[in-house]
């Protein structure tokens, strides 16, 4: 048992860590929730992947490096500890390309991950349905067989990024319920530019276009957009939930920079009296630390031939409620500036001397006037801030600590996680039924 | 990097879990703690058989340690078999007693860690800052004291104090006695043994939350209400979830400290007490509180994990001792000027 790297595992690191203090941005780019900001990401992932950063775990045709789960976890801490900006692309490269490497034809992943690595192509998921959340497979939306493809028809929503992206990914009923509501679903593609297709954001807690319905009339999707056969969209489905349950949507990486910034900030306002305040940063130190060897027992089950299976729910309940657990001890630090969201100008800042907090504020003020722009100008103004990114964009690229608007930005967010990618209620659940073995009751 | 338990750990902690389960340990630790050793001195024997008191030493006192991952691996066994007795201490002994010879003081090694590693001397300590205390100092044969600079023999002990986890019997070393060892050596040997008795808290603490989940998952298996397995409500569910995930975040950090022993700084340390403590605690709640009545029944075997629980999260230091050690040190000058407005 050891936590050694080995020299090219160690090399690699470095070479991330030169190539991210040379690239990674000097101020934060705009919200991925503008315009401006969703253009700017994308060719974040343009320059990414130029130098075949973007997807360093995938194999070198379709542009990454060909690396292992171990080197990818490397790369990422070492991402998220450069403050590099958050990832457009993450719902395409961690659940759809997932599905695509096991389930997809060859065609399919030459077709689509080249340009996803890219960020020429932004993909957005379509999983939920106003009557379908945790129940997903009671979902209404069709795919209708027609010559050389298929007609979608319905409503999806909550679809993380729709409105800016190009394209999504998601189940249609394809056929009768049969006994059991998994059969029958369609896994499938489609163009969010389509004719037939209507996108209307919808204003997360803060009140910023975060995510979108999207009307489907009758959309035509040609037969090379199904992946894996029709009728079999539910299991393939599932193995995409696995992955964004688990540690490739919410690498280690992500919390150690976390913590980090939240441990500057305490040696740099806490108040050394407030032991309580200081259990609550040991815990985000503690469990951030939890969470990072945690993962590497499970990439070290992985090499040596193992499988995560229901364990990503164990994930998924500990790093949604870490999340929340970190910001809420960040905005108790800040006191009374853990209230603002930076939108208004002027605002006094403590934490940003050094780090242009004029700049940023301005920044913030205009996020804040694009983000009411966006909600007012109908169903495609605004944007789909989803489920990814967010957390550590322009948190830490100068060592800094303390900008409470990225606190308070972070906080908003953090509070979905436990709702979004199956809720902890249902990780619960698998939880109790799969590895403890108690008996499925009425849910 | 394989952050795995190999097939020779694995089958330790098997042999270690068959042998315990055959000795019966509840009935052990009743009898322990109604002051009569001899079962826990006959689980002690068949301990050394396997080896466990040998890996904190090193060779030249017939140890085969130090290994840390071991002692984890054992002090999990340990623990879910709520085994009695000052397994801990003697560790912890172990490692002062080696670090002070690593430092130049052979002497006490010498002459007292081959029987600690025989398994035929059981020891106790008290360790600068972790309370006033030895445990089951009536059943060991050592009992070290270490206070201002010095390791002392202590002649004995004022009264036996009953623990609220009846099988622990504390009490407060007597002053005087030889003094075996003094000098700069003697605190980086005290803290030494504090990181190893960290870490098997840390491991016996995993053990007892362990056990107390398995037991109350067989529970609210078959037990009956309403017509159904209490186990298939969602309310039990999720409780019964919680206990896992802490169980399992906690794992890592102490299989972590222990591969990290040997480094600098307290942090994988003290997150490893901090974590495996208070997992150990939840689950004993849940399990309290899943049980019902019956576990608040101190005839049933429950309890002897449900009062270690709470025993095993202060000892050596509370949670928020062991929280403020876990946060790396303040930079100098990080302290910045602070703003009008700002509570700090």
């Amino acid at each position: 048992m050891d936590l050694d790297f080995t020299p090219w595992e160690e090399e690699f690191r470095l070479r991330a860590r030169a190539w991210l203090a040379a690239h990674v941005p000097r101020s934060p780019l705009p919200s991925l929730e503008t315009e401006e900001g969703f253009a700017a990401h994308r060719a974040w992932e343009g320059e990414l992947a130029a130098d075949r950063w973007s997807v360093v775990a995938w194999p070198e045709e379709y542009g990454g490096q060909g690396v292992d789960l171990v080197s990818w976890l490397l790369f990422e801490e070492e991402y998220y500890a450069a403050g590099a900006p958050a990832r457009v692309s993450q719902n395409g490269i961690s659940l759809l390309a997932p599905t695509l490497f096991d389930h997809g034809t060859a065609e399919q992943r030459a077709r689509v991950l080249p340009p996803m690595a890219r960020g020429e192509v932004v993909w957005a998921q379509a999983w939920s349905e106003p009557e379908a959340g945790s129940d997903l497979a009671s979902l209404r939306a069709t795919a209708r067989p027609v010559a050389g493809g298929w007609r979608l028809s319905g409503q999806k929503t909550w679809s993380s990024r729709a409105a800016f992206a190009d394209r999504a990914f998601g189940l249609f009923r394809s056929g009768p319920r049969a006994e059991r509501p998994h059969q029958g679903l369609t896994y499938v593609m489609f163009p969010l530019d389509a004719e037939g297709v209507t996108i209307r954001p919808i204003g997360r807690l803060d009140g910023k276009p975060a995510f979108a319905e999207v009307f489907l009339d009758d959309v035509f999707v040609p037969d090379e957009d199904v992946i894996g056969a029709p009728g079999d969209g539910w299991r393939i489905a599932m193995s995409t939930a696995r992955a964004e349950r688990g540690l490739t949507l919410r690498s280690p990486g992500r919390f150690l920079a976390t913590a980090d910034r939240l441990v500057r900030l305490w040696h740099a306002y806490g108040d050394p009296a407030d032991t309580a305040l200081r259990d609550r940063v040991a815990d985000a130190v503690i469990g951030a630390r939890a969470y990072q060897l945690f993962t590497w027992a499970g990439a070290s089950r992985i090499r040596a031939g193992g499988t995560l299976g229901a364990e990503s729910s164990l994930n998924k309940v500990f790093w949604s409620e870490y999340d929340i657990a970190v910001h809420e001890a960040a905005l108790d630090l800040l006191g009374a500036e853990g209230e603002l969201t930076g939108a208004e100008a002027g605002a006094a800042a403590p934490g940003t001397e050094g780090q242009g907090v004029g700049d940023r504020d301005a920044k913030a003020q205009d996020r804040g006037d694009r983000g009411a722009e966006g909600q007012g100008a109908g169903d495609q103004g605004a944007k789909g801030q989803g489920a990814e990114g967010q957390g550590a964009e322009g948190q830490g690229a100068e060592g800094g600590c303390g900008d409470p608007s990225a606190w308070t930005e972070g906080y908003v967010f953090s509070l979905a996680g436990p709702i979004y990618a199956g809720t902890n209620e249902i990780q619960r659940d698998i939880v109790a039924e799969r590895l403890l073995g108690l008996p499925r009751g009425r849910r | 990097m394989r952050f795995l338990l190999d097939d020779e750990r694995r089958a330790f902690a098997r042999s270690l879990d068959g042998l315990l389960t055959a000795a019966d340990t509840p009935a052990v630790a009743r009898a322990w703690a109604a002051g009569d050793h001899a079962p826990g001195a006959a689980v002690w024997r068949r301990l050394a058989d396997t080896g466990v008191f040998t890996l904190v030493a090193g060779e030249e006192y017939e140890g085969v340690g130090p290994l840390p991952v071991d002692v984890a691996v054992a002090f999990v066994e340990l623990g879910r078999h709520a085994v009695p007795g000052p397994l801990v201490e003697t560790a912890a002994a172990a490692a002062l007693l080696t670090r002070l010879a690593e430092r130049g003081v052979t002497a006490p090694a010498k002459r007292l860690l081959p029987s600690l590693v025989a398994g035929e001397t059981r020891a106790t300590l008290a360790l600068p800052g972790t309370g006033p205390y030895v445990l089951d100092a009536d059943a060991a044969s050592l009992v070290l004291a270490v206070e201002a600079g010095q390791v002392r023999l202590a002649p004995g002990t004022v009264r036996v104090r009953a623990s609220r986890d009846p099988p622990r019997r504390l009490a407060k070393p007597l002053p005087g006695g030889e003094v075996l060892a003094s000098g700069p050596a003697v605190a980086g040997a005290a803290r030494w043994a504090l990181r190893w008795a960290a870490l098997a808290t840390a491991a016996q603490c995993l053990g007892v939350g362990a056990a107390l989940l398995d037991r109350t998952v067989a529970y609210v298996k078959q037990r009956t209400q309403f017509g159904v397995p209490v186990g298939s409500f969602q309310a039990v569910k999720h409780r019964l979830a919680d206990v896992l995930v802490g169980l399992e975040f906690a794992r890592p950090l102490v299989f972590g400290a222990a591969v990290t022993l040997h480094e600098e700084g307290w942090g994988d340390v003290a997150a490893a007490k901090v974590a495996a403590a208070e997992a150990a605690y939840r689950s004993a709640r849940a399990a309290l509180q899943l049980h019902g009545a019956i576990g608040y029944s101190s005839a049933y075997d429950l309890s002897l994990w449900l009062l270690k629980a709470r025993a095993l999260r202060g000892a050596w230091g509370s949670v928020s001792h062991w929280r403020g050690l876990s946060l790396p040190p303040a930079p100098t000058g990080s302290r910045r000027p602070v703003s009008p407005g700002h509570p700090g």
